[in-house]
């Protein structure tokens, strides 16, 4: 360090250059590991390098990855929403309850995401205003929400969704982009200028790696968490509406055990599960990675628990080897 | 039994004892001895290094330089279990037990007898925990809940914990700080029959009277050092608040006119249910108010208050003769008043941010278009500051989690002095960092004054107190006990009104 004394000491505002930081980057990794998957799946089945099979694929992420986007900026803030696969189930039951009153497409929506948002709303009020932990929160609702749910329907299905209402999870907008495809491209970007360009994402990073620090500078806190709740609800209304559209029907065991396959892509996309730390761009990428080998290891006849196992491996896998070479190069230093 | 009178030698005799923390030196060659039989009170101001010397004793700190001998021997504590084996317990401020569990269990755990088993003796440490609490009279079973004990109970809990280590030291670290006046007697009674089994007592307390009542002799340390020790008799409470804070005004001051206008900010009737009462002052444009108190004496939670963290159960602010509702920080940010707090890792820095983030945080409103990042603003406003307070760093970019103490400190200035505020409330600014930072603090501070921006400034350090202030208040029990100004400003005033003391000098306490 040189002291340069008399005079004002220069501090430059950055050391490194974009690039530099950009390729040093966890999402740089992943990207990687995403291209690696593209490739050996291209070999490994001569129906992967199908426009229409791709198109398909994108199914496996989409809905996740809506949701997800919401739920790294509550990551980041150091909260969590395990409840989101049920507020889909109930919000899907409500449209499906809105059918049979004879609502059109345009109710059916305005209904699944004012009950995805009025979930968020329920969770967040215990969260920010009680002050209760969210993990134990969302807990408690993810079976709350189900529960009603299963009481509506019971072994009951809700069927016969108008063909207008199919747009949203069967309809195309250009050759084979999906019209789920375009939500998530708009999505993706609203969430990431959300987060990486307004005052509210960096308030996000600032609660998430000190909250008290954040409201010592003047933040409102708990209202920056209840949004985050709100827009996980929303979200989670959103992808009710594309999966009930989809699917044309809705059971109550609509989208079971989705929220640990949001929560995967948002860990295995580079965000702190301790919050503080993430990207919208790192999500992304996590989506693709988890659909193509979804579909990959389908096109291989691959059974769905395998697949699982497989999806495991990679996270503890991808989250594990940043530490153990962190662990090496230590050891070597010393 | 051992005799009260001629101590024969220490039982712990700490000799040139150094410790150096980064940019600190907590204890410079330090002395302290304690004797069988006698209670020694370790007197010193906040930050004279009293609380790393327990932390020597007991196994937590390593001391850099010098010796602790037991018994004339010398002794290395690696770790805590190696001074509980030396017979040295301490018991500290904040009492560390355990809620859920029973009182036995309380004073047994980490060295409770074990059945053949390898379990642990549940009968036996009721028996043996028994025989203690009725030794020093604790008025309620082993098998009481610790979570339904009070503070006082608490407090004979560890204490029989002390006890059943079969410890030759004990060290009370302010014992009587959340104690009410028929504990604190009952505590007397108690340090009476340590003192008889022929225990080394180690007594820290602020309060004179308290010292003079039972101590045997004492010794003084004033900024890391030793200044002097001897036997209570032969001292009287003037001469030990000389010692403690008599030192000459070394650390030189920034001069300032005291360019002191209308008034900014005005508190009345501020209330509290348990942290204090009837807080009302009044701070001029231009002005540095001093707020002088012992720990614990509500400074700090008022100060809290009135930035809108804590909620008072009532009390009035007004900005510039106006009403002002203050429910959080945002707004009292919003009313031109921030908040610089002591503790700087937790509440001040949001460490994993960089610096430049930091300092923009509350400032984001004016660096931002619509609510849309301006990073060039962001650098730009960030260097601003950086630069007006000296920052060393590597980069703007830099984690601030990386900073020394005082460019840390310099950083949580710089971020509330980047959204141009007209009251600054500066919790402890120097606590904790190094000589160098401590001086550009203090100019800064002046200089702002200068400006034109109230300063309110809580310190413990009473050269920084008188040095900076152009009046003081002093704080005791949660109340404002003394607003002094001028030539009534001097150590001795500050000490005596903070501590309670009564102005007439001649008598001391039996």
């Amino acid at each position: 360090m040189t002291d340069t004394g008399l005079q004002t000491r220069f501090v430059p505002d950055r050391l490194h250059s974009r690039a530099y930081r950009t390729l040093r980057s966890w999402e740089a990794l992943l990207l990687v590991v995403a291209i690696a998957i593209f490739v050996v799946n291209s070999f490994a089945s001569p129906y992967f390098l199908s426009a229409w099979n791709l198109s398909d694929a994108t199914f496996n992420f989409t809905e996740k990855a809506m949701i997800a986007f919401a739920m790294a900026l509550l990551i980041i803030s150091g909260e969590i929403d395990l409840s989101v696969a049920s507020i889909i189930a109930l919000a899907s039951t409500a449209m499906g309850l809105a059918l049979q009153y004879g609502a059109g497409t345009p109710e059916l929506v305005l209904i699944g995401l004012t009950v995805g948002l009025l979930c968020g709303a329920f969770n967040a009020v215990f969260v920010t205003i009680l002050g209760l932990p969210s993990i134990v929160v969302t807990i408690g609702t993810m079976s709350l929400f189900r529960g009603i749910s299963y009481i509506i329907l019971g072994d009951d299905a809700f069927r016969g969704y108008p063909a207008s209402f199919s747009w949203f999870g069967q309809g195309y907008i250009y050759w084979v982009f999906t019209v789920e495809m375009l939500l998530f491209v708009i999505i993706a970007i609203v969430y990431g200028v959300l987060l990486h360009k307004t005052n509210f994402g960096r308030a996000v990073y600032a609660i998430g790696n000190n909250p008290t620090g954040a409201l010592f500078s003047g933040i409102r806190v708990q209202r920056v968490k209840f949004i985050l709740f709100l827009l996980t609800g929303l979200m989670s209304g959103v992808a009710a509406v594309c999966l009930t559209s989809r699917l044309g029907s809705t059971r109550p065991s609509i989208a079971t055990g989705m929220e640990l396959e949001v929560v995967t892509m948002v860990v295995l996309g580079g965000v702190n599960i301790l919050g503080g730390s993430g990207s919208i761009p790192g999500v992304v990428i996590a989506a693709f990675v988890m659909g193509l080998v979804t579909f990959g290891l389908g096109l291989l006849n691959v059974p769905g628990i395998v697949m699982s196992i497989f999806i495991g491996l990679l996270l503890i896998g991808v989250i594990a080897l940043p530490r153990l070479w962190g662990m090496m190069a230590a050891r070597r230093g010393r | 039994m051992t005799t009260l009178s001629a101590p024969s030698s220490p039982v712990v005799s700490m000799d040139m004892i150094t410790k150096t923390f980064p940019g600190v030196k907590a204890l410079d060659e330090v002395k302290l001895d304690l004797f069988p039989g006698q209670v020694t009170a370790l007197v010193g101001e906040n930050g004279a290094g009293k609380s790393t010397t327990v932390k020597i004793l007991t196994g937590i700190y390593h001391p850099d330089g010098g010796t602790v001998r037991i018994d004339g021997d010398p002794a290395v504590f690696a770790s805590p279990n190696d001074a509980a084996d030396a017979g040295i317990t301490a018991i500290h401020q904040e009492t560390v037990l355990f809620d859920e569990l029973s009182v036995a269990e309380n004073i047994y755990i980490g060295h409770a007898p074990r059945t053949r088993f390898g379990l642990i003796d549940t009968a036996k440490i009721h028996r043996a925990a028994t025989d203690l609490l009725d030794e020093i009279g604790a008025p309620f079973s082993s098998h009481t809940q610790l979570r339904d004990l009070g503070i006082a109970n608490k407090h004979l809990v560890a204490i029989a914990r002390a006890l059943s280590v079969d410890a030759r030291v004990v060290i009370m670290d302010e014992p009587t700080a959340a104690l009410s006046h028929k504990e604190i007697e009952e505590l007397y009674d108690l340090v009476e029959t340590l003192k008889s089994q022929g225990k080394a007592i180690l007594f820290i307390s602020h309060k004179f009277d308290e010292i003079f009542r039972i101590a045997d002799r004492y010794t003084v340390f004033r900024d890391g050092a030793f200044v002097g020790d001897g036997l209570i008799s032969d001292i009287d409470e003037d001469a030990l608040v000389k010692m403690m804070v008599g030192r000459a005004v070394d650390h030189i001051f920034p001069d300032r006119d005291p360019v002191v206008g209308e008034d900014v900010l005005q508190v009345v009737g501020y209330d509290h249910p348990t942290e204090f009462a009837d807080i009302g002052f009044s701070l001029k444009r231009g002005e540095i108010l001093g707020f002088y108190g012992l720990v614990g004496a509500g400074r700090s939670e008022f100060m809290q208050a009135l930035f809108g963290i804590t909620k008072p159960s009532k009390g009035v602010t007004k900005m510039n003769g106006e009403i002002r509702t203050i429910r959080s920080p945002a707004d009292a940010v919003k009313n031109g008043i921030v908040y610089v707090p002591e503790d700087r890792g937790k509440q001040g820095a949001i460490i994993g941010l960089p610096i430049f983030q930091n300092i923009t945080l509350p400032s984001l409103r004016r660096t931002s278009n619509h609510g849309f990042l301006r990073l060039a603003e962001e650098f730009k406003l960030a260097r601003d500051y950086a630069e007006r307070l000296d920052l060393r760093a590597a980069s703007l970019d830099q984690d601030v989690g990386n900073l020394s103490g005082g460019n840390q400190q310099k950083v949580v200035i710089a971020k509330w002095l980047a959204t141009r505020p007209q009251v600054i409330i500066l919790d402890e600014p120097t606590k904790g960092i190094d000589i160098g930072s401590k001086a550009a603090v203090h100019e800064f501070m002046a200089e702002l004054a200068v400006q034109g921006l109230s300063v309110i400034m809580v310190s413990s350090e009473i050269p920084e107190v008188i040095g900076m202030s152009d009046r003081v208040i002093v704080m005791r029990d949660g109340r404002i006990a003394a607003e002094l100004a001028g030539d009534e400003l001097s150590p001795e005033t500050l000490v005596r009104h903070a501590a309670g003391i009564t102005m007439s000098a001649e008598s001391v306490p039996a």
